[in-house]
């Protein structure tokens, strides 16, 4: 674990980079960390994230089927948004832990 | 007489019945089970098939010889659930009413769920092993290959037993080793998840396997559809992977009975929103899940039946008592991963710990060893085979804690800092000098 510094606050994250408590994510962090990704946050990018830090709060398993059956994006339009991993990817934006199996 | 009924007679209905034949009043409730298919099959087994390491028959047994006396069994399809009235109706009409019901309706592959995947190549070159039917055409199929590009495909990441499609690919390198094929097998691994291994320590002691056995794994790769004509699969993000002999591990939905009595949570794969605490149904007091038809975040597996059915039992008879509640399930799932050349590893964790190396069950003796690879761990796997149909399916305590301990597990700091150790210290660290001992 380490800290680092975004949107002009300490966070906590792993050593991949993912947040370690999603409660210290804001909007502002999820704008700078698709930056670090090479991806400029659109409204649409942003209501997946949240879509996915919901789903997360109440404890369900993620699944690249499960957004593209949210209404907001189709899996297709999902991988564009967030290429190379769309599930890792938008995690990591989302402050939320990185999606694993079990071992 | 009041009413316990329980849907599924898989390994998790089969050792709730058990259990709770022992436990309740039997002048009082009466028992009924249903299944649609009257053959238990013990499906750990269909790993091995395949290879010849285990027969057809040895994986089959009349269920009814795991029910006690005195119980109703059923043997038909399940039309719906209808939980507002505290009935379910069978298939043909047939009501049957209950006070306490039990969902362990399992889950199934669905190879459907995917274009092409059931198409003309399906059990020809594509087959999966999930399935008795699978595993077996499989079997036929290795009998006469003469090699090629096999890969392996986990179409989704929430799937029954998840350590089992590695074990395909270990056991395979193997099995093509010991054929003197393998110089003519490319071996590929494909996944929907960043990794073979996601979880920190274990990519660190176990990572390295794949490459030391030439498994290629290709991650982030989820299944859009499947080329028949062109043999080969292709991603949503366009990757593309020929293959001259397919193993999938298709999409796992939950039994149709769930969509139809529309309990299903909004995933769409008829699993039953359950308290992953309490094992109760959400929104109905009277009804309990077990096993892989819950939605708990914990891995779809008969270790974790075993477990889920010791805090179920507690909490049926609180329920019944109209006490609060008050077992509390952990997640903890426990699995040998078979490696092949007669080794397994050991894996034990829950929601909140991840598998770390260690002994087990007991500290220093164990015998088992945790995040190792040996030979008594795989002894472990094949004498399990008898524990199942003698202790596990029977109900009878198996000396294993329920909740997940602690005890003989080492945690490897360096793992969750930023600050990595690299992975020869950790393995260093983790496997003490009497790790052949057993072999």
């Amino acid at each position: 674990m380490s800290q680092r510094m975004l949107a002009g606050q300490p966070v906590d994250v792993n050593d991949e980079g993912y947040f370690i408590d999603p409660s210290q994510w804001t909007d502002a962090m999820a704008t700078e960390l698709a930056r670090e990704a090479g991806i400029d946050l659109t409204p649409t990018h942003l209501k997946v994230v949240h879509f996915l830090r919901d789903r997360h709060a109440s404890g369900k398993p993620l699944t690249i089927r499960r957004v593209g059956k949210s209404g907001i994006v189709t899996i297709k339009e999902f991988y564009a948004l967030f290429p190379g991993g769309p599930l890792k990817v938008s995690s990591k934006i989302a402050g939320i832990p990185k999606p694993t199996s079990c071992v | 007489m009041k009413k316990l009924l329980i849907l599924g007679a898989g390994t998790a209905g089969t050792l709730i019945l058990n259990k709770l034949y022992k436990k309740l009043d039997r002048r009082t409730w009466r028992f009924t089970i249903v299944d649609k298919d009257e053959r238990h099959y013990y499906q750990p087994g269909f790993l091995f098939i395949p290879f010849g390491i285990y027969t057809k028959e040895q994986v089959v047994r009349p269920k009814r010889d795991f029910f006690p006396k005195g119980v109703e069994a059923v043997f038909a399809e399940v039309d719906r659930i209808e939980p507002e009235e505290n009935h379910v109706v069978l298939a043909g009409g047939r009501r049957l009413d209950y006070d306490v019901l039990i969902v362990a309706t399992g889950v199934t592959p669905r190879p459907g769920e995917t274009e092409g995947l059931d198409g003309p190549l399906w059990h020809k070159e594509i087959f999966d092993f999930y399935t008795y039917e699978g595993a077996c055409k499989l079997a036929d199929f290795l009998k006469t290959w003469e090699g090629g590009k096999l890969v392996v495909n986990v179409a989704e990441s929430v799937i029954k037993c998840p350590v089992a499609p590695l074990e395909f690919a270990f056991l395979a390198d193997a099995y093509f080793t010991e054929k003197g094929l393998r110089d003519e097998v490319e071996i590929v691994y494909t996944t929907p998840l960043p990794g073979a291994f996601t979880k920190p320590v274990a990519s660190k002691m176990l990572g390295e396997l794949l490459e030391k056995k030439n498994i290629r794994v290709v991650p982030d790769f989820y299944l859009e559809h499947v080329d028949n004509e062109h043999k080969k699969i292709v991603s949503y993000d366009g990757q593309e992977e020929a293959f001259d002999l397919l193993v999938s591990v298709p999409v796992n939905m939950g039994d149709d009975v769930v969509e139809r009595s529309d309990m299903g949570d909004d995933d769409d794969l008829n699993f039953i929103p359950t308290d992953k605490h309490t094992l109760q149904a959400q929104g109905y007091d009277n009804i309990f899940v077990i096993g892989d038809a819950t939605n708990v975040p914990a891995s779809k597996a008969g270790s974790v039946a075993h477990f889920e059915g010791h805090i179920l039992v507690e909490n049926i008879l609180s329920y019944i008592e109209g006490k609060p509640l008050e077992a509390s399930f952990d997640g903890h799932a426990n699995c040998f991963i078979e490696t092949g050349f007669g080794k397994a590893t050991l894996v034990d964790f829950n929601y909140e710990t991840e598998p770390l190396p260690g002994r087990f069950p007991l500290p220093v003796v164990g015998p088992m060893a945790l995040l190792q690879e040996t030979r008594l761990n795989h002894y472990g796997k094949l004498f399990f085979e008898w524990v199942y149909w003698h202790m596990l399916l029977t109900g009878t305590p198996i000396p294993v804690t329920t909740n997940m301990s602690m005890a003989g597990k080492h945690t490897p700091a360096p793992a969750a800092s930023a600050e990595v150790q690299d992975a020869d210290a950790l393995v260093a660290e983790a496997q003490p000098a009497e790790a052949e001992l057993f072999i």
